[in-house]
C-alpha cells in the first residue's frame, strides 16, 4: 500500500469525487489559483476547471450559504473554509441553515454539503489562527462533525462524508498534512460513528481524535515502558459519537482520560467524561480525567503555546494518578 | 459517473396579468391574515405572527409573474408568497396552527413554511441570512445549465446585515440568477429605516455593487407584475443577478405583541388609502371588468376559503410525541 500525506490523502478523495460524480464541485478562498492555503487542491483548477473548482470572495458566510443552496438544489457542493477561525463567520449559515432544514421542512429539504477547515494549534498562529472548536459544532444536532487523525482516516472519513445526505463539518488538523501512513488507491470508506481501538490495553483507556490521538499515542508507548498498558481510542466522529466503543474500553480498563486540544471549560471531554458516567459508573475505578488545552487565548510564544497545549508528560501524570497503586 | 437529473422547465406566465387572477391571491391573502389574526387572539395560534396586510401586491405581482418552477426563498413574513404560489391555505394554516397536517408537518411554524414540491424554499428567520441560500438555488441552476431561477423577498430590515452585502456582491461576480426583491415597508421592525441607514434608497445598493436595479411600486399588484415580469427574463438570460425595490406598507404592526409605538396613525392612514385591494378593485371597476355583486362574490370566496383553512387546521392533530426524532438526519436511501 503506498505511504501518502494526509494532504495528499484528502486531495485523492477530492479528486476521486470530482471524477466520479459530475454534481460534486469545488468552492473556496483561494482554492484555484493559488492550490489552497495548504495546498490541498493545488493543479484542480487546471484538472477540472472553473466550472468544477471555484475561486470565491473572502466572504465566508455567502459562500457557505450558497453551499447550502446549491445543496437544496441536489447538487453536493464541497466548500473549503480555509480554517475553522474564518467558520465563526459562516456560523450563522452552519447553526441556522445547514443544521435545521431538513428538520424545519419535515424531511422535505436536506442539505448534502462538505464543509472542509483546518483547525488545531501548535504552528506559532497566534490567538486568532489557532482554534479547536469542533466542540461548538458537534453541540449541534442536524450536522456531523468530523475529525481525522491520520491519512487512512482523512481520505476514507472524506469519502463518506460525500455519500452523506447531511451537512458533515470536516476538521483537518494544521500539523498533521504532512504527516504520512499508508493508504488504498481505491474510493475505500471509513465509516461515521465507528471509532478505532488505536493501540489495545488493558490499564487505562486514552481518548483522542485529530492532532490529540498522536499526543495519547506517544504516551501510552511511553508508559508501557513502565509497564502500564494504555488502550488508545481514536473518535474518528464527534458527531455521531461511537458511545458503545468508549463504554467498550471503559468496561474493560475502567479509567479514562481524553485528551482534546480544545479549552476544558465546556469542552468536548468534558462531554465523554459525563456520558461514561452516566453510562458506565459502576465499571470506573477513578474519576475519568480531562487533559485539555489551557483556559487561555493561544499565545503566539512557542514556549507558551506548547504550555497551553496538552503534552505527553500531563497525560502520563494524569494516567499514572488514576491508575494509581496498580502500577 | 453519477449524472444530473432535470424535470423540464416550466411555462412563462403571460406578460399581460390576468387581473382577475391577482385580485383574487390577494383577498385571499388579506383574508387568510385577519383570519390567523382571529386565530392568534383565541389561543389557536402561538409564538410569532408576523402579518402581511397591506403588503399583498408584491407577494402577489411578483409570484405571478415569476414561472411555477422559479424558486421561492422568502423572509419570515411569508404567508402571502406562500399562498401566492399555490400552497395549500388550510396546510399554511395548519402550520400555524403547529399541526400534523401543516406544510412543514407543525415543525416550522409561521415563519418556517416550506414546500419543495412548489419549490417554495421557505421562510426563515435570521434576517438576511436566507440570501446566501437564494445565491445557491441559483448557483446550482446556472451550474446545471437549467433556466430556472431563485427569487429571493427580503425586508428593508436586510439591507444592514453583512449577509446582505456578501450575497449581493457573489450574485453581482458569478452572474447568479437571482432577482433580489426587497419589500420597503420603511420598518425595520420598530426602527424608521432613516434612523439606520446611511442610505435610505435601497436599491442605490445594490447599483454599488454593479447589479442593475429598479424601484416599484409595491402598492400597485400591475406594477409588480411587470417589473417582475420583465426583470425575470433579465436575469433568465444569465445576465446577472437583478435588485427590486419594492415600495409597500404593512397595515398591522411588526407582530401581533407590537402596540406600534414608533409610528404615527396618520401616517398608517395615509398608507391604507393606497391599499393594493382597493386599488385594483377601483381599477377594475373603471373598465368594466368588475362590479358590486361579482367582487362581493370574490370576497365570499375568500371568506370560504380562509375559514375552510381554519376548520382543516383546527381538525389537523398535533404531531405525535413519538416523531420528535424524526428528521433530524437524513439516512442514505441506498444505504
Amino acid at each position: 500500500m503506498p505511504e501518502i500525506t494526509y494532504r495528499e490523502a484528502i486531495r485523492q478523495a477530492l479528486r476521486y469525487q470530482l471524477q466520479n460524480d459530475e454534481r460534486v464541485f469545488l468552492m473556496g478562498e483561494d482554492i484555484g489559483a493559488y492550490g489552497g492555503s495548504y495546498a490541498v487542491t493545488k493543479g484542480f483548477l487546471d484538472e477540472f476547471g472553473e466550472h468544477r473548482v471555484k475561486d470565491t470572495p473572502i466572504a465566508e458566510s455567502v459562500v457557505v450559504g450558497a453551499g447550502i443552496g446549491a445543496a437544496m438544489a441536489g447538487l453536493k457542493p464541497m466548500v473549503e473554509l480555509m480554517t475553522i477561525n474564518f467558520s465563526l463567520l459562516a456560523i450563522d449559515q452552519i447553526v441556522n441553515n445547514a443544521s435545521k432544514l431538513y428538520y424545519m421542512s419535515n424531511g422535505q429539504i436536506n442539505v448534502p454539503l462538505v464543509i472542509r477547515m483546518a483547525g488545531g494549534a501548535g504552528s506559532q498562529l497566534g490567538a486568532q489562527h489557532s482554534h479547536s472548536l469542533e466542540s461548538w459544532y458537534a453541540h449541534v444536532p442536524g450536522i456531523k462533525v468530523v475529525v481525522p487523525s491520520t491519512p487512512y482516516d482523512a481520505k476514507g472519513l472524506l469519502m463518506t462524508a460525500f455519500d452523506d445526505e447531511n451537512t458533515v463539518i470536516f476538521i483537518e488538523h494544521t500539523a498533521l498534512y504532512a504527516s504520512k501512513g499508508e493508504v488504498p488507491e481505491d474510493g475505500y470508506r471509513v465509516p461515521f460513528g465507528k471509532l478505532q481501538v488505536f493501540r489495545p490495553g488493558a490499564d487505562v483507556t486514552l481518548i483522542g481524535y485529530s492532532g490529540s490521538l498522536h499526543q495519547a499515542f506517544r504516551a501510552a508507548e511511553r508508559m508501557a515502558q513502565e509497564g502500564i498498558e494504555a488502550e488508545v481510542l481514536n473518535l474518528r466522529t464527534l458527531r455521531p459519537l461511537d458511545v458503545d466503543g468508549i463504554l467498550a474500553s471503559v468496561r474493560k480498563t475502567h479509567r479514562a482520560v481524553v485528551i482534546e486540544d480544545d479549552w476544558k471549560f465546556g469542552g468536548f471531554a468534558g462531554e465523554i467524561a459525563a456520558i461514561i458516567q452516566e453510562q458506565a459508573f459502576d465499571d470506573l475505578d477513578a474519576p475519568v480525567m480531562r487533559c485539555s488545552g489551557s483556559d487561555v487565548p493561544m499565545p503566539y510564544a512557542a514556549a507558551l503555546e506548547q504550555a497551553a497545549l496538552p503534552q505527553e508528560d500531563g497525560i502520563i501524570s494524569l494516567a499514572k494518578r488514576i491508575v494509581g497503586g496498580r502500577a | 459517473m453519477a449524472r444530473m437529473t432535470e424535470t423540464p422547465p416550466a411555462a412563462r406566465p403571460p406578460s399581460q396579468p390576468d387581473r382577475r387572477s391577482l385580485l383574487r391571491t390577494m383577498l385571499l391573502i388579506r383574508r387568510f391574515e385577519e383570519k390567523a389574526a382571529e386565530m392568534y387572539a383565541k389561543g389557536k395560534i402561538h409564538g410569532f405572527l408576523h402579518l402581511y396586510i397591506g403588503q399583498e401586491a408584491v407577494a402577489t405581482g411578483a409570484v405571478a409573474a415569476a414561472r411555477p418552477d422559479d424558486y421561492i426563498v422568502s423572509h419570515y413574513r411569508e404567508h402571502g408568497h406562500a399562498l401566492a404560489r399555490g400552497l395549500d391555505p388550510g396546510a399554511v394554516m395548519a402550520e400555524l396552527f403547529g399541526r400534523s397536517g401543516g406544510v412543514s408537518g407543525g415543525r416550522g411554524g409561521a415563519m418556517h413554511l416550506f414546500d419543495a414540491s412548489k419549490s417554495f424554499m421557505g421562510g426563515y428567520a435570521i434576517v438576511a441570512g436566507h440570501m446566501p441560500l437564494a445565491c445557491g438555488l441559483g448557483l446550482a441552476e446556472q451550474y446545471k445549465g437549467t433556466q430556472r431561477i431563485a427569487l429571493n423577498f427580503i425586508g428593508d430590515g436586510a439591507v444592514n446585515e453583512g449577509e446582505f452585502h456578501e450575497s449581493l456582491n457573489l450574485a453581482a461576480v458569478w452572474k447568479l440568477p437571482v432577482l433580489f426583491i426587497c419589500e420597503n415597508n420603511f420598518y425595520g421592525m420598530g426602527t424608521d429605516v432613516r434612523r439606520v441607514s446611511a442610505v435610505i434608497e435601497v436599491y442605490k445598493r445594490a447599483e454599488a455593487y454593479g447589479i442593475h436595479a429598479e424601484q416599484v411600486d409595491g402598492m400597485d399588484v400591475e406594477a409588480m407584475y411587470e417589473a417582475t415580469h420583465r426583470l425575470a427574463e433579465r436575469v433568465r438570460r444569465g445576465e446577472g443577478p437583478v435588485f427590486l425595490e419594492a415600495i409597500c406598507y404593512r397595515f398591522r404592526g411588526h407582530s401581533m405583541s407590537d402596540p406600534e409605538f414608533y409610528r404615527h396613525k396618520d401616517e398608517v392612514q395615509r398608507w391604507r388609502v393606497l391599499d393594493p385591494i382597493e386599488q385594483l378593485r377601483a381599477r377594475m371597476f373603471d373598465a368594466g371588468e368588475l362590479d358590486d355583486a361579482r367582487f362581493a362574490e370574490l370576497q365570499h370566496e375568500a371568506d370560504a376559503i380562509a375559514g375552510e383553512a381554519v376548520r382543516f387546521a383546527d381538525a389537523s392533530p398535533p404531531p405525535e410525541i413519538s416523531t420528535l426524532h424524526d428528521f433530524v438526519y437524513k439516512e442514505r436511501s441506498d444505504a
